[in-house]
């Protein structure tokens, strides 16, 4: 073990986990000091080729508020075939199947190396994935044409015996029956009117044959899936036929007089869907996908009226509390939202429209069940196509990459507590010992559902150390975390993943050079920007701002090395370096910046942002810029204003968007052709290099994102310039005196002043 | 003068002494005789007379209190009475008719006499007439092209051209005013009514038997001698086959044999509703009618003739129950005669008589006064020169607006009077402006939506299958206007059990879209485009789906049903388009399902005849009636075809179809394979049926009197607007008008009705009715140009609704009571004096109690177990909206004597009345009510007659199964084939044919159907029914 970078490295490799502190500060009070939480960010299904799962049952310690699952740390006495959990030290008995057990001989949950395993089990009935479609039909023709044929073809990607059901919406909401032959049938909804779940199932027939009514019909009693089946039905059945329903499928006939919005009851589609999937297969892995083209302006969870004169809300109107519909609708949507991840549903939103459409109102259903959020201009875009393409993905080993249900515990030792979780879950309301009374992010509890996850959903955990400074922790002790996360397989098995991971406790008093080296700060900053986040959610941008500043300062207080009152002499170790940066970048991101965004495009960014996985957050809050010209090989530059030269081309991947931006002489290359002679081949080649990695990117990301090809004084370089520091701006551009870089035209401050001010206030004896 | 034509009857009165003589010495046995003999009836006709018995003691003790020799007495009077006049004027009375008499065989001569009787009548008016007349042929020359006939109004050549009988009649019409002819119809009716009296005097007093009737039909004309005979020369000749049996038989009766030991009053002595309808027949019959005269009666509605439109409604629009109205109120009251005015607006005119001009004014529309809005028509009088006109309803002045204006001739009249439809015709349509359209926008063409209960037991029995393959067919035939293509009628379907099925057929759709809405707690159309199409456009889709909806169901196990959210999602649906339209709702059984509209069976025959009764007439639940006024709102009228086995509670169901002047079709234990001929051919007849959708009528009247009520399937937001969803060319709306003021003689009572509506190619318009009436302070006047028809219909639509709030007891003493007031005081202001317990009948209303027994018999107004409550709810629910030719022959029905068929005429054999001692062994027999059609064989009916029917050998092997008669080649099927067609054409409902044998089972039902016989349910033959009304009167007088 090297460096701490490699360990790092390499237990994110193992485990899917990082940590913001590698070795822990051993008392409550300073843990509290380090500024920065001991927290971790967990990818739970981080994709492992090496990763055999085994095929039996974890074995679990007997203590009923323990049930830690037995793992390469705890202690084990062979001949006695005992075992005492690492958690609780419970000793226990190893199960009848463990009697050939030795040191020799050990399962592999024993082994060291495999302190993430993976266990499938058999357990219940296994029930074929469910994929609902809600189709919005409230959509340009072209929209429309463009989304039918991304369904028809979803058809073929999904896994043949999955069960697939359609709604679809307009002014009305159609629950097509798939079954029928001859005649294409659809249970049709008012589009204004919540309905319980039991209304929806009497509606559609579902609810259970009740005994009064039996008498004289045969063929209904028969059996629970038959009644649901004529909703869902298994692809390869009726593959044919829907491909013809979604090809006849029309535009909401209902006429829509000039300055009207289409009446689309997006609301009330959401909750048939739950309502269906409630009654006919609960806790089962089922995504409800959701495929709007506008806000939704009718019902429940209306959120915008459909007179055109009042545009729908925007930051400004939410701050001057104008937005009439956002509380009832937000509350509707949560209402589902919550009802949905407690079947174990999931919702996806593919929203494609030029305005927005609701995401702010909408986002926890996303967001609370795990599902996938989407935001584009047009169903006929690349963009929508190929992401939804990518919904349908499949892993190295041919499985689709998604899981639906998990169930995440996490189990500490005693030094430690739980605070929290931010991610794409929510609470089980599991209380427990080891359950911080201090919450960060969703907490009071020690397990989180996550409806719907794939090898990159990511989530971060915040602990809280507890040991009280006064009683020491053994020398050599470590403080052990595990995570239990069982979920269905996207091939409908039961799983379980547990990772068990351990790190030293350190006195901070004495060994804080060790913790300062064992210090994460990519993993550090992502948990501090997310915390940021989970908090602008609810707080007014400028305190989340203001919080997040204080602490970077305390931060610099407590690890720089400065001399009191001497800006200059302020120093910041290696492990520390990058921090302040990020934190600069984060505060210009849209994730906290609302300026010139809409409250959809914000409330999508936070989505993306809370669900990703460190590498990619990071880029993110700062994204990465890559350069290309004829002086050397392509190469990552500052993200900053001075890398923008007229002879690179500069590449720029924001997550979100890829930008690759032609230098002003390369633009007027290009103009005048000079790639087509074969003379100049090379800058042939130039010019494709980034559209080469740009495709690698592309081919990878999910969402995909905005691929935006643009040149100097390009409208769309605003993208670029946005994002750069400005270290050259119109105010100081002369000042600087060089001719490098490209001025930006704004008042933000850039990451020097940053820094001076920081400085400035960190080695301040006054705070 | 207008009495003369009461004068007729002395000659009568001469023959009558006899009679009375006769009776006179009857008297005392009669009275006890009269015991024995209502003996039986009286128990029968308790049920009644409770009510009516303040009035009306039971016959066996008024008997002896009226004396029977006043009776007899009167007798004689009676022909007095008829004619007032002195009898010094006889002779010079007589003079008159009888020169037609004995030229009396040939036809054409009388049927112009018919016509001056007319102005006769209207004496006043008969010199102006003429002038009339000959201006209007000075007119003639000023059309425009000068017709080939001068006589022809030319103004009108179209209208004109049809019936070119006309010029000769107005020609004759000059002339016989001036020879002044006595009236005919009225003396001749007033003779009639007189042969009915004697029997009654002498059931009084005589209750001996008939002997004198063999006698009698020897020699039928012989005893009433001379003076006889020139009534019946007044009625045609023709006539007087057809009379001899029943006149004869009533003078010859009584004065001839006053047997004492006589038990039963001889039927053939009453007034005989076939002997007035075929005497008008022969007199009227084939005719041209023409309506130039205010105030003047029309022929009954039995009698075919051409009518001619001359400035007033056709009849086949308007009947008035009189046409002279009492001119103050107060004769009104004591008159008791109901006015009223039964409108039939989209009546169906035959082909032979001219159909409405359009008059189109352009964007200004329709011209009307401003005052009371009444639209221009011909009571419009033109003055200063033609600048101005003075509204003929309320007299306000109004300016003549510049692009109407026309000179007037030299008698006032404007110069264009012919040419301009609103000024010279009765009835005519305007092109309506966007100011009458609904939120002033054009209306869009209706639409029909069929809406198909595919519930278990239709499925099962086969209808669903039924009516979607009749679909396939009939959607061709939707109507259309007659310059048009194709209809421009779009049709939607959804079927429906428990839940609601939309389709989509849109013609782009390569098959049709099934919408299931099973929110039936708050209905709503799932669908707007898609939903309601063209038929030609959509032909492929919609047949795939009308092949795909019984195989859709076919394995439907659902039996509950809603009913209500189904006539809402209709609505919704029209409401969405923005149309009107019909609903056409197949439903089979009680609407059960959880929705609104729910239904229990509350039929509880423990209610009859109490006082609660009427809710069983009364919707079960209020929602029905909300859901009515908001159809009647959007212009969505409701086609309901029920085919129940069981109570399906038409009272609550029918109710959305009656207020929204749909139809309601009901057939009882539907079978696929019996009773679907029936079926299709209603729904093929309804679907053909020209339709007014999102009618609004409002009846405008002179001043002095307004109409205050009205009865239809319609209804009423406020008290002058008559809504209708649609109204087709069978329903009809009674209007009853009260006195505001007095009348003004000379004016008139006009009436004007108007009917806004869209047309089924969706243009609006309106149709104007109007009429003019005399007034009169003589109540001579007013009985004498009483329609009973239209009495009769009048009365059972008052007497129908008024069982929703009264009961059913007093309804009925009611209408007797009523019935023997209007008699009352006939006798005691019109007759001579004479003794109290003569029987005198006016003679317009001779058949009224004949046929107000008939209603009275009607099971609406009997409350019997047997009888089901749905069919009481039903029957009432028709005759809600029938027209005067329709409550006819549903309360008197036609038999048809068959085996005497002139194989070889075209004719329909003279009917014969409804009574059992018509039929005979050896015959058969046809009677139809108009929803059924019996045909009655006797045990000895012809072999040959079976035969050719049925093509059995023998009457034992008929199966009464049969629900229609074979088609075969012989003339006695090709006769009685065209019958039947005949009897059937105008009717609204397809008569259910029902063959029903001498002697077997179903002879009960038959026998209900011979009205003029004691019911089996309680009603009162017609002779017991007529002394109970004379008890009454007796009362009444004394």
């Amino acid at each position: 073990m090297a460096t701490y970078l490699e360990f790092i490295q390499q237990n994110e490799e193992r485990d899917g986990v990082r940590f913001s502190w590698n070795v822990w500060p051993s008392s409550r009070l300073e843990a509290t000091r380090m500024v920065v939480p001991l927290a971790c960010l967990l990818t739970p299904l981080k994709e492992r080729l090496d990763l055999p799962p085994v095929q039996y049952e974890p074995v679990l310690c007997s203590r009923p508020t323990c049930k830690a699952v037995l793992n390469p740390l705890c202690q084990v006495d062979y001949r006695a075939k005992l075992w005492a959990c690492n958690f609780c030290f419970q000793r226990n008995q190893f199960p009848p199947a463990y009697a050939g057990i030795s040191e020799v001989n050990q399962p592999a949950e024993l082994m060291p190396q495999f302190s993430t395993v993976e266990y499938i089990v058999q357990r219940g009935p296994q029930t074929p994935l469910i994929f609902l479609y809600v189709v919005d039909t409230c959509l340009e023709e072209e929209d429309l044409q463009a989304l039918k044929e991304s369904l028809q073809m979803s058809l073929s990607l999904l896994p043949a015996d999955a069960l697939v059901g359609l709604i679809t919406f307009g002014r009305m909401v159609q629950v097509h029956e798939l079954s029928c032959e001859g005649i294409s049938k659809s249970y049709v909804f008012r589009g204004t009117k919540d309905l319980t779940a039991k209304q929806i199932q009497d509606m559609l027939g579902l609810s259970r044959p009740a005994v009064p009514t039996q008498q004289g019909r045969p063929l209904q009693t028969s059996e629970q899936p038959v009644i649901s089946s004529r909703f869902l039905q298994p692809v390869h059945k009726i593959d044919m036929n829907l491909t013809d329903l979604l090809g006849e499928l029309q535009r909401d006939p209902w006429p829509v007089t000039q300055g009207k919005r289409p009446l689309r009851s997006t609301g009330v589609a959401l909750s048939i869907a739950v309502g269906l999937l409630e009654g006919t297969f609960p806790n089962t892995g089922a995504r409800i996908m959701l495929f709007t083209g506008g806000p939704p302006t009718q019902g429940p969870g209306m959120v915008v009226g459909d007179e055109l004169k009042t545009p729908i809300r925007s930051w400004h109107d939410i701050e001057k509390d104008n937005a009439r519909f956002m509380k009832k609708a937000t509350k509707h949507y949560e209402t589902l939202a919550n009802r949905t991840a407690a079947n174990g549903h999931c919702i996806d939103i593919y929203a494609c429209a030029l305005d927005q459409t609701g995401l702010l109102e909408m986002k926890c259903c996303a967001n609370l069940t795990g599902g996938h959020m989407v935001m584009g201009d047009s169903f006929n875009t690349s963009l929508f196509k190929q992401t939804f393409q990518r919904v349908f993905n499949k892993g190295f080993n041919g499985e689709f990459r998604m899981a639906f249900g998990a169930n995440l515990d996490v189990k500490t030792s005693r030094e430690l507590k739980i605070a929290g979780a931010i991610g794409p879950c929510i609470s089980l309301n599991a209380k427990g010992p080891c359950v911080s009374e201090n919450e960060l992010g969703i907490g009071g509890t020690s397990q989180w559902k996550i409806c719907s996850l794939d090898p990159s959903t990511t989530l971060a955990i915040y602990f809280e150390v507890v040991n009280q400074h006064n009683a020491p922790i053994p020398q050599g002790g470590r403080g052990a975390v595990q995570f239990v996360t069982q979920y269905q397989h996207s091939s409908t098995q039961k799983r379980i993943r547990v990772t068990t991971i351990a790190r030293n406790w350190a006195d901070a008093q004495t060994q804080l050079q060790h913790i300062e080296a064992a210090f994460d700060q990519e993993a550090a900053a992502v948990l501090m920007a997310r915390l940021g986040v989970y908090r602008a959610e609810s707080e007014e941008g400028p305190d989340v701002l203001r919080w997040l500043d204080r602490q970077l300062i305390r931060l610099c207080q407590k690890f720089g090395q400065y001399t009191k009152d001497d800006p200059n002499s302020f120093r910041l170790s290696e492990s520390f370096s990058l921090y302040p940066q990020f934190m600069f970048h984060l505060r210009r991101s849209p994730f906290l910046q609302v300026f010139n965004n809409s409250p959809d495009e914000s409330s999508y960014y936070r989505h993306h942002f809370a669900r990703q996985d460190l590498t990619q957050s990071l880029i993110m809050i700062q994204p990465i810029l890559y350069a290309y010209s004829f002086h050397g090989p392509p190469e990552p530059v500052l993200l900053d204003s001075s890398s923008i030269l007229p002879d690179r081309i500069l590449l720029m991947d924001t997550f979100f968007q890829i930008v690759i931006y032609l230098g002003e002489t390369i633009a007027q290359w290009q103009k005048a052709g000079y790639q087509d002679m074969p003379e100049y081949e090379n800058f042939k080649h130039l010019l494709q290099a980034p559209l080469d990695d740009a495709q690698e990117i592309l081919q990878t990301r999910f969402p995909m994102p905005r691929y935006i090809h643009t040149e100097h004084g390009g409208s769309q370089a605003r993208f670029l310039l946005s994002k750069v520091n400005p270290s050259q701006t119109h105010n100081n551009l002369y000042a600087w005196g060089q001719e490098s870089g490209a001025p930006i035209l704004t008042d933000d401050v850039s990451l020097q002043v940053f820094m001076d001010h920081l400085k400035k206030l960190a080695v301040s004896s006054a705070s | 003068m207008s009495q003369q034509g009461y004068v007729a009857a002395p000659p009568y009165s001469q023959a009558q002494p006899g009679i009375g003589g006769c009776s006179a010495g009857f008297g005392p046995p009669n009275s006890s005789l009269h015991y024995g003999h209502y003996g039986d009836p009286n128990s029968s006709y308790s049920a009644p007379q409770p009510g009516v018995s303040k009035s009306t003691v039971p016959f066996g003790s008024s008997a002896p209190v009226g004396p029977p020799p006043p009776g007899t007495h009167q007798f004689s009077q009676t022909n007095f009475q008829n004619g007032p006049s002195t009898p010094g004027q006889q002779p010079h009375r007589f003079q008159g008719p009888p020169p037609p008499s004995n030229t009396g065989s040939s036809y054409p001569p009388y049927s112009h006499q018919s016509q001056p009787a007319y102005p006769n009548t209207a004496s006043t008016s008969s010199a102006t007439q003429l002038a009339n007349q000959l201006n209007s042929m000075q007119i003639n020359s000023y059309g425009p092209g000068t017709a080939p006939s001068p006589r022809m109004s030319s103004g009108h050549p179209a209208s004109l051209q049809g019936p070119q009988l006309m010029p000769p009649t107005q020609q004759q019409m000059s002339l016989p005013p001036g020879s002044q002819v006595p009236p005919p119809a009225n003396t001749v009716n007033g003779l009639c009514a007189q042969p009915s009296l004697p029997p009654m005097a002498r059931q009084d007093g005589i209750p001996g038997p008939v002997p004198p009737n063999p006698n009698l039909q020897q020699l039928p004309g012989q005893p009433p001698g001379p003076g006889y005979h020139p009534q019946q020369a007044n009625y045609g000749t023709q006539m007087a086959g057809s009379q001899l049996s029943y006149p004869g038989a009533f003078p010859g009766g009584p004065a001839q044999l006053p047997g004492p030991q006589q038990k039963k009053l001889d039927p053939d002595s009453i007034p005989s509703p076939i002997q007035v309808i075929e005497n008008d027949k022969a007199s009227r019959g084939g005719q041209i009618y023409a309506t130039n005269t205010r105030g003047q009666v029309p022929p009954l509605v039995t009698t075919d003739c051409i009518i001619q439109d001359q400035g007033h409604a056709s009849p086949r629009y308007i009947r008035c129950t009189t046409y002279c109205f009492p001119s103050s109120s107060d004769m009104a009251k004591q008159a008791r005669i109901p006015l009223a005015a039964v409108i039939q607006p989209f009546a169906i005119v035959p082909p032979n008589e001219t159909p409405l001009y359009v008059v189109n004014h352009g964007e200004t529309g329709p011209i009307r006064c401003n005052r009371c809005k009444a639209y221009m028509c011909p009571f419009m009088q033109f003055i200063e020169g033609g600048r101005r006109y003075q509204c003929g309803f309320c007299s306000c002045v109004n300016d003549v607006p510049p692009f109407f204006f026309q000179h007037l001739d030299h008698i006032g009249r404007r110069v264009d009077h012919y040419e301009r439809p609103e000024l010279s015709l009765g009835s005519y349509e305007y092109v309506a402006t966007l100011d009458y359209c609904r939120n002033n926008k054009p209306p869009k063409p209706p639409a029909y939506i069929f809406m198909i209960d595919v519930s278990y037991r239709n499925i099962n029995s086969g209808l669903v299958k039924l009516i979607c393959d009749e679909l396939k067919t009939l959607l061709d035939k939707l109507p259309r206007e007659e310059q048009e293509e194709s209809s421009a009628i779009r049709v939607g379907f959804v079927t429906y059990n428990k839940v609601l099925h939309f389709f989509n057929v849109k013609s782009s759709l390569a098959q049709p879209q099934m919408m299931v809405v099973s929110d039936v707690g708050e209905v709503f159309v799932p669908l707007l485009d898609g939903f309601l199409v063209n038929f030609q456009e959509s032909r492929s889709v919609v047949i795939n789906l009308l092949d795909q909806i019984p195989e859709m169901f076919a394995d439907t196990n659902e039996s509950e049903t809603i009913f209500a959210p189904v006539i809402q999602a209709g609505m919704e649906a029209l409401k969405a388009a923005e149309c009107a339209g019909k609903l056409f709702i197949f439903h089979s059984s009680l609407p059960t399902a959880e929705a609104p509209g729910k239904l229990r069976n509350r039929d509880d025959k423990k209610l009859l005849n109490t006082d609660k009764e009427k809710t069983l007439f009364q919707p079960q639940v209020n929602s029905y009636e909300a859901l009515a006024r908001d159809c009647v709102a959007n212009g969505c009228c409701v086609n309901l075809f029920l085919f129940p086995n069981q109570y399906v509670d038409v009272a609550s169901v029918g109710l959305v179809t009656m207020y929204t002047g749909g139809t309601l079709y009901k057939y009882n234990n539907f079978q696929v394979s019996l009773s679907d001929s029936n079926f299709l051919s209603d729904l093929r007849k309804d679907i053909e049926k020209t339709t007014g959708f999102d009618a609004i009528m409002r009846v405008r009247t002179s001043t002095g009197f307004r109409a205050t009520d009205f009865f239809g399937a319609i209804y009423m937001n406020n008290t002058t607007d008559v809504e209708m969803a649609a109204v087709d060319c069978d329903k009809a709306v009674t209007v009853e008008f009260k006195h505001d003021d007095k009348l003004n003689e000379d004016s008139g009572a006009l009436i004007q009705c108007a009917v806004l509506y869209t047309s089924i190619s969706g243009q609006r318009r309106l149709r104007i009715h109007n009429i003019g009436l005399n007034c009169s302070s003589q109540l001579a006047d007013v009985y004498k140009t009483c329609e009973t028809d239209a009495l009769i219909n009048f009365f059972a639509k008052s007497a129908f609704k008024a069982i929703l709030s009264q009961p059913l007891k007093i309804v009925r003493e009611i209408l007797v009571n009523q019935t023997a007031h209007m008699l009352a005081c006939y006798r005691k202001n019109c007759a001579s004096p004479s003794a109290v317990s003569q029987l005198i009948l006016p003679d317009a209303m001779k058949v009224l109690p004949v046929y107000m027994n008939c209603l009275l018999k009607s099971c609406v107004l009997v409350a019997r177990p047997e009888i089901p409550t749905d069919e009481r709810a039903y029957q009432r629910q028709l005759v809600t909206s029938m027209g005067v030719a329709d409550t006819q022959l549903f309360f008197y029905p036609q038999l048809l004597p068959l085996h005497s068929l002139d194989l070889k005429s075209d004719s329909v054999p003279a009917a014969v009345r409804c009574s059992e001692e018509r039929l005979s062994e050896g015959g058969a027999f046809l009677l139809a009510d108009g929803l059924r059609v019996f045909l009655w064989l006797g045990v000895s009916a012809p072999p040959e007659l079976i035969q050719g029917l049925f093509n059995v050998p023998s009457f034992a092997h008929i199966s009464t199964e049969a629900t229609s008669l074979p088609d075969l080649d012989n003339p006695f099927s090709k006769k009685l084939k065209s019958i039947l067609e005949h009897i059937q054409s105008q009717k609204p409902y397809t008569m259910k044919l029902i063959i029903v044998k001498q002697r077997e089972q179903s002879e009960m039902l038959f026998r209900q159907f011979l009205v003029e016989d004691k019911s089996i349910y309680g009603g009162a033959s017609y002779v017991d029914f007529l002394c109970c009304v004379h008890k009454e009167i007796c009362q009444l007088l004394s």
